[in-house]
């Protein structure tokens, strides 16, 4: 922010030499702000327990990844594989379903018309600001009334809902699929909804990614509805499990490395996803914030 | 819970704004067109009647999951909440007789507001807020205009670093920031006490502080994103009009870009706001560590606290309405205000 108070009287199109220093310097710290914290959790994932404690990280002797990765896979019994593939379930498939359900309800917002249609939209709207902590309660004794408590059903139903993936797809809608299209397929006799899943859909392709992407990042972040719903360990997603083997690292210290590794692993699919997916995603947010 | 949020970005909420009037001409051309093909006198509407059933029809199936969806996770739970917060557990018989749900009116309300736990989370959410929101929208702004700039090297590099913890879940980052701040792990605190400093970032007066840094930590880059990309979308020739009209890069950055994404601003302070009032999970792994944070730090962690710990479903949904109403008003105001203050400049000119 600093940057800012760059002199006045610089020339335009030139910004003084100074200025230009204050700036990258601003931009690089702020960098190292968000990525030393990264690099800690990488660092100390090599260490064993005494190399952790003695906070030296950058000594190269206690060097303990491969003994570490051993440790969490087997700790309790190999819980975190178990908790790892649930996650991964709970996340790539509830995202999955959840994207084109969303995007399939915007589309139909934007392409067709019927009674009501912006105080159906509204509702969406609403849902949005609903914060989840008003939800868990009631979701949580309706799904004891059914008998779902405990199951994989109480956390993966819940997180298919994303109001704000239907008002992403009726922009993306909006923006990517043109009305021309859908005259030209009705001309040629399509049904509606083969044209929607052979044509707008494909054409909708950036928008499906975006919206799976980020749903994706929220369904491997939840943490809230899985502790109301679950008490069998075996259910857990990631987030729930590292937070359960942190309140046992204060009684017995030997899950501090444990707890660490297996925070870096978890780090992992989201990365990848939000890399090889770049394309995509950039795209699909450049397409929401013209609007 | 103000974890990394999946909330992509797009511009101001098209409330009520109809989009969808340029194609109905175009149906009725086409219509019109298909309608042509048809013998019989009176096969033109007949046609174009079970077009618009097929249309509804499609348009039907396609937003019915969704809609299962709402009623099912999201209207029939709100009910319930506001259901719940009305009626109450009363035992007749001195407590020996079968549980009975009783109406109680606004009983539990009038138990949580009273309550000096729930009004002190309430006072910590909104300083908080106060603290977090115009570090975060002021920061990433910042940020997003020093790289629309022009002036920094390895923009792409700086932007995916600046990107990187909105990948890592909320709790492990809150995991992360936990150790960084927990004395013998944390080479931080090892850094202050070369220099002669102890710092207890768990304390009474930093804990809060600490809060906000994992928060900002984690968004800052995300929210920088979408500033980028709306700095982006503004038309070049804006930009070099201030430029000849001799204005400096500070004064372009901040009298001609800022104004230009301001529907990106109030985005940004919306969301940040909605899930800033959530604030759940960073409390609730420090709590672990910290005698600071109690039970009921904030509303979110006093609801949870309310329904599980002392199973009192009347107070935990009283205190989520209200809750709720808050949010709702707050994200309300937020709009409105930004809207009078848009009209009022727009006058103005």
């Amino acid at each position: 922010m600093s940057a800012l108070t760059a002199p006045r009287t610089a020339p335009p199109r030139r910004p003084h030499l100074l200025g230009r220093a204050v700036v990258n310097l601003v931009v690089g710290l702020s960098v190292l702000y968000t990525l030393l914290p990264v690099m800690w959790l990488v660092l100390a994932a090599t260490k064993n327990r005494d190399a952790l404690f003695r906070s030296d990280l950058l000594s190269l002797s206690d060097f303990s990844f491969a003994q570490n990765l051993r440790d969490v896979v087997a700790m309790d019994g190999g819980l975190f594989s178990r908790w790892y593939a649930n996650s991964l379930l709970y996340a790539v498939l509830g995202a999955a379903i959840g994207a084109l359900v969303s995007i399939a309800c915007g589309y139909a917002f934007d392409k067709y018309h019927f009674r009501h249609k912006e105080k159906l939209f509204g509702l969406v709207l609403a849902a949005v600001m609903v914060p989840q902590t008003v939800l868990a309660l009631p979701l949580y004794l309706m799904a004891s009334g059914v008998g779902l408590v405990n199951t994989f059903w109480a956390v993966f139903i819940p997180v298919l809902f994303n109001p704000f993936g239907v008002y992403l797809g009726r922009i993306f809608s909006q923006g990517y699929v043109p009305d021309e299209v859908l005259e030209a397929a009705r001309v040629d006799g399509a049904g509606e909804l083969t044209t929607y899943v052979r044509v707008s859909l494909r054409m909708l392709g950036p928008g499906l990614v975006t919206v799976f992407l980020f749903q994706l990042t929220t369904i491997w972040n939840n943490f809230f509805l899985p502790m109301v719903m679950l008490s069998d360990q075996d259910l857990y997603p990631v987030s729930l499990g590292l937070y359960a083997w942190n309140s046992a690292a204060r009684v017995s210290p030997e899950y501090y490395p444990v707890v660490i590794t297996g925070s870096l692993l978890a780090v992992v699919p989201l990365i990848l996803a939000f890399t090889l997916l770049q394309r995509f995603w950039r795209s699909g947010l450049t397409a929401g914030a013209v609007k | 819970m103000s974890q990394p949020v999946s909330r992509p970005l797009a511009g101001p909420l098209p409330v009520s704004e109809d989009t969808t009037t340029p194609p109905e001409t175009t149906r009725r051309v086409f219509g019109s067109i298909r309608a042509g093909g048809a013998s019989s006198p009176g096969g033109r509407t007949a046609t174009r009647a079970s077009a618009r059933r097929r249309e509804l029809a499609a348009a039907a199936t396609l937003m019915t999951p969704f809609y299962v969806l709402l009623v099912t996770v999201f209207l029939i739970p709100v009910g319930t909440a506001v259901w719940l917060s009305f009626f109450g557990d009363d035992q007749p018989g001195l407590g020996f007789g079968p549980e009975r749900t009783v109406f109680v009116g606004l009983r539990s309300y009038a138990a949580v507001l009273t309550d000096p736990t729930f009004l002190g989370s309430l006072g910590t959410v909104v300083l908080y807020c106060v603290v977090y929101i115009p570090l975060m929208v002021i920061g990433a702004l910042a940020l997003a205009l020093l790289l629309d700039s022009g002036v920094v090297r390895l923009r792409s590099w700086a932007q995916l670093g600046l990107f990187l913890p909105h990948a890592v879940p909320g709790i492990i980052a809150a995991l992360i920031w936990l150790y960084l701040y927990t004395p013998g792990i944390s080479p931080v605190i090892e850094l202050f006490a070369k220099a002669d400093i102890t710092i207890d970032f768990l304390g009474v007066h930093t804990v809060l502080p600490s809060i906000v840094n994992i928060a900002l930590w984690s968004n800052l880059g995300y929210n920088m994103v979408i500033f980028y990309a709306a700095l982006q979308a503004v038309p070049r020739e804006v930009i070099e009009a201030s430029v000849v009209d001799g204005a400096g890069p500070v004064r372009t950055a901040l009298q001609v870009k800022t104004p230009l994404v301001s529907s990106s601003i109030v985005m940004v302070a919306m969301f940040t706001l909605i899930f800033a009032l959530q604030l759940f999970t960073e409390p609730v792994l420090l709590s672990q560590s910290s005698p600071m944070i109690n039970a009921r730090f904030s509303p979110s962690m006093y609801i949870y606290d309310a329904a599980f710990t002392r199973n009192n479903y009347g107070l935990a949904a009283a205190a989520s309405v209200i809750l709720l109403i808050l949010t709702v008003a707050l994200s309300y105001g937020v709009t409105r205000w930004t809207n009078r203050a848009n009209s009022a400049e727009e006058a103005a000119r």
